[in-house]
C-alpha cells in the first residue's frame, strides 16, 4: 500500500493515472463511430473535447487551443469532479488528486487512437481546470 | 461462412487467429500474412484521397483470386481484421460479410473493455469472443 505523506502520494497519483489510462484505452475503442473519421491530429483532439467529454461527463470541453506544434490546451470552466468541492481558491492543493484519473483517461484514449502523449492538469481556481496535452513525436 | 478469422494488432502481429482445423493451418496463416500488405496499401490510399467518409470495411483484398476470398476491415485504432472465406459453398453477399465484420468489431471492443485484458496481449481467455468466431466459421465434422 502506498505510504501516507509525499512519497506515498506520488505513487497513488501514478496508480490513479494508470487506471485512467486503461479506461481511456477501452473508451478509445468503443466511442469512435462507424467511420474512419480521424484524418489528422486536430480531429482526434476535437473528438476528445466533444465525444469523450460528452460520454464521460455529459458536457463538452469549453475550449481547445493549440500552438500547432504538438501542444494542446483543453479548458473546462466547470469541471464536474471539482464543481462539488467549492469555487474559488479553497482546496486548490487537493484539486490535482482529483484530476490524475482524468489525465490518464485522455492519455489512454489518445494512445488507442495512435497518438503518444503526455497529459498534465492544472487548476487556477475551482472549478475551472486546464489539461495540457503534449504530443510525443519520436 | 469463414474458414479463417484473424485479428491483427496495429503493429502487425496477430492477436487472434483461428482457422478450420481440417486443412493445413500454416497455409491460412500465410494467406493472412500476405493480405496485410494489401490492407496497408488500402489504408494509405484512403489517407491520401480527399474523401469525406472513409469506411472501416475494406472489401475484397485480392480481386483475382476466386477460390478462397479474403476480406479486410480496419478499426479506428488501426487494428485489422482479415477473414478468409470459402466461396465454393455459397456466394456470400457483401452485406453478410459486413455484418460478420461488425460482429467481430463489437466482440473485439468488448474484449478491450475487459479490465483483465491487457491491450496488446493475445486474445486467448475470452469465451465470448471464441464462441462468436465459432458461430462464423464453417461447421466441419
Amino acid at each position: 500500500m502506498p505510504q501516507p505523506g509525499p512519497p506515498g502520494q506520488k505513487t497513488s497519483l501514478l496508480v490513479l493515472e494508470g487506471m485512467g489510462f486503461r479506461v481511456g484505452q477501452a473508451l478509445g475503442e468503443r466511442l469512435p463511430r462507424e467511420m474512419l473519421a480521424f484524418r489528422e491530429e486536430l480531429d482526434v483532439l476535437k473528438f476528445l473535447c466533444k465525444d469523450l467529454w460528452g460520454a464521460v461527463f455529459q458536457k463538452q470541453m469549453d475550449s481547445l487551443r493549440t500552438n500547432h506544434q504538438g501542444t494542446y490546451v483543453l479548458q473546462d470552466s466547470s469541471f464536474p469532479l471539482l464543481v462539488r468541492m467549492g469555487s474559488g481558491l479553497q482546496y486548490l492543493e487537493e484539486a490535482p488528486k482529483f484530476l490524475a484519473f482524468t489525465c490518464g483517461l485522455l492519455r489512454g484514449t489518445l494512445s488507442t487512437l495512435g497518438i503518444k502523449s503526455l497529459v498534465t492538469a492544472s487548476v487556477a481556481a475551482l472549478p475551472a481546470c486546464k489539461f495540457q496535452v503534449v504530443i510525443q513525436r519520436s | 461462412m469463414a474458414v479463417c478469422v484473424a485479428v491483427i494488432a496495429k503493429e502487425n502481429y496477430p492477436l487472434y487467429i483461428r482457422s478450420v482445423p481440417t486443412e493445413n493451418e500454416l497455409k491460412f496463416h500465410y494467406m493472412v500474412h500476405t493480405s496485410l500488405d494489401v490492407v496497408d496499401e488500402k489504408i494509405s490510399a484512403m489517407g491520401k484521397a480527399l474523401v469525406d467518409q472513409r469506411e472501416l470495411y475494406l472489401g475484397l483484398l485480392y480481386p483475382t483470386e476466386d477460390y478462397k476470398k479474403r476480406y479486410g476491415y480496419v478499426t479506428n485504432s488501426k487494428v485489422k481484421f482479415v477473414m478468409v472465406v470459402d466461396s465454393s459453398n455459397t456466394a456470400l453477399r457483401d452485406n453478410e460479410i459486413r455484418s460478420m465484420f461488425r460482429k467481430l468489431h463489437n466482440s473485439y471492443t468488448d474484449v478491450m473493455c475487459n479490465p483483465f485484458y491487457n491491450p496488446g496481449d493475445r486474445i486467448q481467455s475470452s469465451r465470448a469472443f471464441d464462441s462468436m468466431v465459432t458461430s462464423m466459421m464453417i461447421q466441419v465434422c
